[in-house]
């Protein structure tokens, strides 16, 4: 039983079919999402309109539905009782959500307090670290981690709860059953596996840039919190943060370096009174209220095994800026003895090797 | 009357024999030269009167006919001179035609008689002694390269009269005097005492060496990544006489070479412009390639990514088989190509990640970086270092090595893998199959152990799994434990490159 209704579906094909005209209008996108039918038609002008009225009076939603059902898609609309109330709360709610991975399993998901970890698509290997771990540990605790699969933090973010098993929902620009990133594939299927991917838009729907944004808008939305855990002035994931706040969810940031201009947003939210998180027990507590649910043992990020008391002074060593062979050589550890020492820690999930050699404490 | 005497033609870096004939008939006076010759070949006339006239003999006034045989092999070059205007000599009878049977005669001619400096002398008396000649003829300043060769006796003349001489029953002269670069190798070669700081790229140097393993060092600009590169060589065992050789005769081939026996592994470098032809060989007429002047010693590629992927790719089967195969119409030629190989790069396109916040390069670059850098290539690359700018204080400190004491440590491990790998394909650690490793390499329990939990969370793929094999049993022939200790496999571990598969894995 179909229950997205016609009215809906033939919404989100012509929102589709404007695409082009709404990426031009991406700046007031809040605004033009909001536009009744025939008002976005107006705003393409002219013959151009005449002939997406023609298309729209002549669109056959049984076939647009079965194209999606074809896709592996369920799909819901904002005229259904079951439609995510969380959702609602937007000036312009998606009008269909199509979904990847069950849609009952996404109604559960979304009526469990998920939170939202977003950041950048270039991130620090610390930032990739505290959304990997912060995703797992969310995950541990039981809250669905919400995000946009992007490079960088989201998809550390994701990989993180499915580490552990947890379910997590990410929220895609274009078609819920395509990966975006293409790169992505094999962590879209995971997702699916044991969450979902939702979208906007229908199956076979080219991405332009005002679908980051709109979507953008569906995560901040969808999660009871959002966290941004790194994220430039200009990244996505301050839109993210900004609907979240409109909207009245709190909002949270992960403390960065004053002097890195990846955490210089998180850091912009902090000034303006986002919630410091610092852990997964940060996030409980604003989203529960202090102390109401805990997360795992200490409270802390992480919760693995300590290591071994002789690789301890090389890990403290690491912690205290030697990142580098060369610089744990310079600090006394003997080449040989070294290597053969990070190799154990990286192996123990300890450190990880990044970029240009450079050896990082995990959380 | 006909004479007839022997040359060689270079095809690659192999001699031909060639058999020049001369026919002088009665008849207007004419000079032609038939049998696949190039420009140079068919200007060798007016050399070869020249020299002959302003040589005191005298130039038939007849119709001469020269043939160069066999007439399928294309002759390229002004190496035919002196063996035309000896056989136009020996068939005018101003040199006795009995004697040039047991004699080969090579190198070009000036107009005043005079026998230049030809390359590829080495070549032409190995091709001799295969041809069971006695006596070889050639430019003065190439007589002690031909005379490498043993078993035949050479004449290394200055002029083409001296050399009519020695036909017509002179002594031979004298070798000239050994010249420098003959001696054994010396100091001028970089040493590894010159290195400061470094610790840990020293230490992968020394394994690479001692294994064979091909090597990858990842740094920022200006770090030393060339320095340490360029005194692989160093560390290397020294050649073998026929390794030296063959590195000889190839270097000769190309007109790299001055004089006398190479003894220093070679170290080529070529830059990152370079096409798959100049890297593997190839052109008309083929030409070695830059992997094989590297023969025996190291290819260094500085920059890696800057790499055409035509060029990185025509590399594999030079790798994979120790030879590359050019084919040329008929003809199909092997050149050498067992090198090891180094290569440089930068952790990103602007060189600076990880170093706090320099690194200015964005997602795409670091991906599109990425992707240049993977491949089979990287495949083939068992060792990857990070190599950082030396502390303040390492530069002040003493040195931590030296080649000579580190080339004794790799010379012992290779003593064990010759020992142990005897009488199969390989030679060396870098070279086993994943036949071989699973024959030869031996591990202790822990350390099995070790390996088992690196390939299950992900760290290793299969391939990088037998990379690290090796690695370990190289570390392991260092330190002469006869089983791999767990520590052994940690550090090759540690110094493992990853492949996009691994990174992607972990991430």
């Amino acid at each position: 039983m179909p229950r997205a209704c016609d009215a809906c579906v033939s919404r989100t094909w012509l929102v589709a079919r404007m695409a082009a005209h709404i990426d031009r209008a991406r700046a007031r996108l809040g605004e033009v999402l909001g536009l009744g039918d025939d008002e976005l038609i107006a705003a393409a002008g002219g013959r151009a309109g005449d002939r997406v009225r023609d298309e729209l009076s002549a669109l056959d939603v049984d076939e647009v539905r079965a194209r999606s059902h074809a896709a592996g898609l369920e799909a819901i609309c904002r005229c259904d009782p079951d439609y995510p109330p969380a959702l609602l709360v937007l000036p312009a709610p998606p009008a269909v959500l199509h979904v990847a991975g069950g849609l009952r399993r996404l109604l559960e998901l979304s009526a469990t307090d998920p939170v939202a970890i977003v950041g950048s698509r270039r991130a620090s290997d610390y930032g990739l670290d505290v959304a990997r771990s912060l995703g797992r540990s969310l995950a541990v605790a039981g809250i669905p981690v919400v995000s946009g699969m992007a490079l960088g933090i989201d998809s550390a973010a994701h990989a993180g709860a499915l580490e552990v098993g947890g379910p997590t929902v990410a929220v895609l620009p274009g078609s819920a059953d395509r990966p975006y990133p293409a790169a992505k594939r094999v962590l879209h299927r995971r997702i699916v596996a044991g969450g979902v991917a939702v979208s906007e838009l229908g199956p076979g729907t080219s991405v332009w840039r005002w679908m980051f944004l709109a979507r953008n808008r569906i995560i901040a939305a969808l999660a009871a919190m959002t966290v941004v855990v790194e994220a430039g002035e200009r990244s996505g994931a301050m839109v993210t943060a900004r609907v979240a706040r409109e909207i009245g969810r709190p909002v949270g940031a992960v403390p960065g370096r004053v002097t890195s201009p990846y955490a210089a947003g998180a850091n912009a939210l902090l000034a303006s009174g986002a919630c410091v998180v610092r852990g997964p027990q940060d996030v409980l507590d604003c989203v529960f209220g202090a102390g109401v649910r805990l997360a795992g043992p200490g409270g802390g990020l992480g919760g693995r095994p300590d290591p071994p008391p002789e690789l301890q002074p090389l890990l403290e060593a690491i912690s205290a800026g030697h990142e580098t062979a060369a610089a744990l050589a310079r600090a006394g550890f003997s080449p040989d003895q070294g290597l053969a020492a990070l190799a154990a820690l990286e192996l123990g999930g300890f450190v990880r090797r990044g970029v240009g050699g450079r050896f990082s404490v995990l959380p | 009357m006909l004479a007839r005497i022997a040359t060689f033609a270079i095809d690659g870096i192999d001699p031909r024999h060639v058999s020049v004939e001369v026919d002088i008939r009665p008849g207007l006076p004419a000079f032609t030269i038939v049998g696949l010759g190039d420009a140079a070949v068919r200007e060798s006339r007016d050399r070869v009167r020249s020299a002959i006239l302003n040589s005191a003999f005298e130039f038939p006034q007849t119709r001469i006919t020269a043939n160069l045989a066999p007439a399928f092999l294309r002759k390229v070059g002004p190496g035919f001179d002196a063996a035309l205007a000896i056989a136009v000599l020996a068939a005018s009878g101003q040199v006795p035609v009995g004697a040039l049977s047991a004699y080969a005669v090579f190198g070009e001619l000036s107009l005043g008689g005079e026998l230049r400096d030809s390359p590829g002398a080495l070549a032409v008396a190995e091709g001799a002694r295969r041809a069971r000649l006695k006596r070889l003829i050639v430019p003065r300043q190439r007589a002690r390269e031909a005379a490498l060769v043993e078993g035949l006796e050479i004449a290394g003349v200055s002029t083409l009269r001296a050399a009519a001489e020695i036909l017509s029953g002179s002594p031979l002269p004298p070798l000239p005097a050994r010249t420098e670069d003959e001696l054994p190798p010396d100091s001028a070669e970089p040493d590894l005492a010159d290195v400061r700081g470094h610790a840990a790229p020293l230490l992968a140097l020394e394994i690479a060496a001692a294994g064979g393993h091909n090597l990858l060092l990842e740094g920022a600009p200006g770090t030393g990544k060339t320095m340490l590169a360029r005194r692989l060589p160093s560390i290397l065992p020294a050649m073998t006489r026929a390794e030296a050789i063959e590195v000889t005769r190839i270097h000769s081939v190309a007109g790299l070479h001055a004089s006398g026996l190479i003894r220093a592994r070679p170290f080529r470098a070529p830059h990152h412009t370079i096409s798959a032809a100049g890297l593997v060989g190839g052109g008309a007429p083929p030409r070695p390639g830059e992997a094989t002047l590297a023969n025996h010693g190291v290819l260094f590629l500085d920059e890696l990514a800057e790499f055409q992927r035509s060029s990185l790719d025509a590399l594999r089967q030079p790798l994979e088989d120790g030879g590359v195969t050019i084919v040329r119409g008929q003809r199909a030629l092997v050149f050498p190509t067992r090198f090891m190989l180094v290569a440089a790069t930068n952790p990103c396109p602007c060189g600076f990640a990880g170093v706090g916040d320099r690194c200015r390069c964005g997602e795409p670059d670091l991906r599109r970086h990425q992707r240049r850098l993977s491949g089979p290539l990287l495949d083939r690359m068992d060792l990857l270092i990070n190599v950082e700018r030396p502390g303040e204080a390492d530069l002040r400190s003493a040195p931590q090595t030296t080649s000579a004491r580190t080339r004794e440590r790799v010379a012992a491990a290779r003593e064990r893998q010759r020992f142990r790998l005897h009488g199969s394909a390989a030679a060396c650690n870098g070279e086993m199959d994943a036949r071989l490793v699973r024959r030869h390499v031996l591990l202790e329990e822990a350390a099995d152990r070790i390996l088992a939990q690196a390939y299950a969370v992900g760290a290793l793929s299969a391939r990088g799994r037998h990379r690290v094999m090796r690695v370990a049993q190289t570390i392991a022939d260092l330190e002469d434990h006869g089983l791999i200790t767990q520590a052994d496999v940690l550090t090759a571990l540690s110094l493992r490159q990853r492949s996009a598969a691994e990174s992607a894995l972990a991430a």
